[in-house]
């Protein structure tokens, strides 16, 4: 049926191509690059002197220490106090102040008494990378305050458990997006974007330039031209992919919890889904404008309705279920739960059926579009 | 009769509600070359795309190779070299990895052995390895010649090949053709050169859709009737003004020196002339009508139509 040395030919041909195609080349590259620096390092900054209020219950020696403490941190500019919760939330919803933090009545006596207390830390995590910071010096804090202040007979408090703690408490985004969470995101936008717009262009050019009537007046099946259209770019996706790991990990330190190997295949699954997007837009597409619009048309809903920009589970209904059609939806819940959960395959199964699902339908409905004449 | 290459009856393609090719019917036997001439626009190019699957005829049936040309496509595909109008081959490989990318889609063995020797045939072994794009135009025609008979096809398909290639490389091409042709390679090829047209075993003239004659090209001009006399001097020129727009005149042509004028009443013609002749001293002798007349003459009575 398939002829091997066809295949192999339509590939070497493409991939010739696209070696003397410098400005694709530069672009491949410089695609996940560019996208991972710039999402890194906007999310990695690392503010400081964030708007806090603080609702002082126990006005003691201690939690004024803990206070002048978190100002030392650098991380907190203590606004001011307040004096209800009620107060606190409406700060923090305005968003005048990040923090609230209430040291509850009596915590001072609790601390002596070895209750371990807590002080609450109300954050608001909308913007989760720029909090998580100031979050992350908690334990550094608390641990200055404790070698600072429970000295002589109140030294053996800490010798047991913490005297006291921080419980923070998340709002408006519990699910906290943070650079972790872009990383999947990021893999997913730069596969798309370069697998989607390439393949789009792929029978678009080659109709463009006149080569596609000697293409067709040859003996190659559609199947085989279509193998060979996204071989090449099969091999991209997975350099892509590998350069937004590498960077992440030794620019950004993070790391691959999960298994290589579920993480490989969602990405073949993955890639190969948005060539064969790409590909069934350029059989349809009169010409590389058109193409272009069409895989911008694909973009957008992936953008908006996957989980990339705003948490899936947050959107209306209507909104998932468009959502659910996408395959950006389930390539990311596999790869947060890979790369961030540690996940296994077992875990994410039912993703990785909705992917081949997806591969199998648009191959079908390419097949069915791919015009083997001029007409 | 010999036994058919291409035998297609009815054969018709219209673009958006006008009719490009009327019911067209072409039978080529086994071995011979067929030119296929008609003015710009005549449908030429769509016919041949027709019968390579490039393009689905609304009407007409038949055969190429024995093979149903309407159902058969991809098997015919495989023995047929076609040679489209508009260069199209691949500009950014070089014209090694061209040929190569043929003899793979056609599934050939010995790649790189008959690459090399349709490069040698070519003459092009020392540029093997420049881009196709950077070839001249003539070049781009001889490359895509060669690489549409790599997989040695049984019928060859050539639109308009030689359009652009130098006197020389012309001949050879011819060459080529008739050696290819004794061996049982069947062609049909579509040319504006008159020179080509009477190269070829036979001629399948259309105009603006409908065959307007076949046969050899002596069969072809003698159903034109017409006849041609020459008026050479000084001012043949002269007399062709005068003849202008007379209804006993179907073309007039200057060629140097000499004016031929052809029509299909000889007897009237002759009357017609010979008077501006001898005023203006010139000779007067009737000479064979050229193909070039006839074709002139079939476009314009396919005009009136
Ligand atoms: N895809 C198409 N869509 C619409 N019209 C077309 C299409 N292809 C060809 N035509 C029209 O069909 C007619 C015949 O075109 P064709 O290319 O077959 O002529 P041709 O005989 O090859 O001309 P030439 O000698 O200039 O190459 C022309 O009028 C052309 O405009
Ligand atoms: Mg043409």
């Amino acid at each position: 049926m398939f002829s091997r040395q066809r295949i192999k030919g339509l590939i070497k041909k493409e991939f010739i191509q696209l070696k003397r195609d410098r400005p694709t080349l530069v672009m491949i590259v410089m695609i996940p690059v560019v996208q991972l620096l710039l999402f890194g390092y906007a999310v990695n900054t690392d503010p400081k002197y964030l708007p806090a209020s603080v609702i002082l219950r126990d006005d003691t020696f201690l939690t004024r220490s803990i206070v002048s403490a978190l100002e030392r941190s650098e991380y907190f500019r203590i606004a001011g106090a307040v004096f209800s919760d009620n107060a606190g939330d409406a700060r923090l919803r305005s968003g005048k102040d990040m923090f609230v933090i209430t040291f509850p009545d009596g915590f001072t006596a609790d601390v002596v008494r070895g209750k371990a207390p807590s002080v609450l830390i109300e954050a608001d995590a909308s913007d989760p990378t720029s909090v998580s910071g100031a979050l992350g010096a908690l334990q550094g804090i608390a641990e200055s305050v404790i070698a600072k202040e429970l000295k002589g007979p109140l030294a053996d408090l800490a010798a047991v458990r913490p005297p006291f703690s921080f419980t923070v408490q998340k709002k408006y985004n519990p699910e906290g997006f943070t650079r972790y969470n872009i990383v999947p995101g990021l893999i997913g936008m730069v596969l798309i974007f370069t697998g989607v717009m390439m393949t789009a262009m792929a029978l678009t050019r080659e109709r463009e330039r006149g080569t596609m009537e000697n293409l067709l007046s040859m003996p190659a099946r559609p199947f085989e031209i279509m193998v060979g259209k996204i071989c090449p770019f099969i091999f991209i996706g997975f350099f892509q992919s590998g350069v937004i790991l590498f960077l992440a990990r030794f620019l950004f330190g993070i790391p691959v919890l999960g298994s290589g190997g579920v993480l490989a295949a969602a990405l073949l699954l993955f890639i190969t889904c948005n060539l064969l997007l790409g590909y069934l837009i350029s059989t349809a597409a009169k010409n590389q404008t058109q193409a272009l619009q069409m895989s911008i048309f694909v973009l957008l809903p992936s953008l908006m309705l996957t989980g990339f920009m705003f948490p899936f589970y947050g959107m209306p209904e209507w909104a998932q279920y468009l959502g659910s059609c996408i395959p950006l939806t389930y390539f990311l819940r596999i790869v947060r739960a890979v790369m961030l959960k540690g996940a296994g395959f077992a875990d994410v199964a039912p993703n990785f059926w909705s992917l081949t699902a997806f591969v199998a339908i648009i191959t079908l409905i390419t097949m069915k579009a791919y015009k083997k004449t001029l007409d | 009769m010999d036994e058919a290459a291409i035998d297609v009856r009815g054969l018709s393609k219209s673009f958006g509600g006008r009719t490009v090719v009327n019911s067209i019917d072409i039978r080529v036997p086994k071995g011979r070359i067929f030119g296929f001439l008609g003015p710009n626009g005549s449908g030429k190019t769509t016919t041949i795309r027709m019968l390579c699957g490039l393009l689905t005829p609304d009407g007409g049936e038949g055969t190429c190779l024995g093979m149903d040309f309407r159902t058969q496509a991809e098997k015919i595909k495989e023995k047929v070299g076609y040679m489209t109008q508009k260069f199209s081959f691949w500009e950014d490989l070089t014209i090694r990895e061209n040929l190569e990318f043929v003899a793979n889609v056609f599934c050939m063995n010995r790649v790189s052995e008959r690459v090399e020797k349709a490069l040698k045939g070519l003459g092009l072994e020392s540029r093997a390895d420049q881009l196709a794009g950077a070839l001249s135009g003539g070049w781009k025609q001889r490359l895509a010649l060669a690489a549409c008979i790599l997989h040695e096809p049984e019928i060859l398909l050539l639109d308009e090949p030689t359009a652009g290639v130098d006197p020389k490389a012309r001949r050879e091409f011819w060459d080529e053709l008739y050696r290819l042709s004794e061996a049982g390679l069947t062609v049909l090829v579509s040319t504006h050169y008159m020179d080509e047209a009477e190269r070829c075993h036979e001629i399948v003239y259309i105009a603006y859709g409908d065959l307007m004659a076949k046969g050899s090209v002596e069969e072809v001009i003698a159903k034109t009737k017409l006849k041609t006399f020459r008026v050479g001097g000084k001012n043949a020129a002269k007399v062709r003004e005068a003849l202008e727009g007379n209804p006993a005149v179907a073309t007039t042509a200057l060629f140097g020196e000499d004016l031929h004028v052809s029509g299909t009443d000889g007897e009237a013609l002759k009357r017609l002339i010979a008077p501006q002749a001898s005023e203006n001293g010139l000779s007067l002798d009737e000479v064979p009508t050229s193909l070039e007349d006839a074709f002139i003459y079939y476009m314009n009575r396919a005009k009136e139509n």
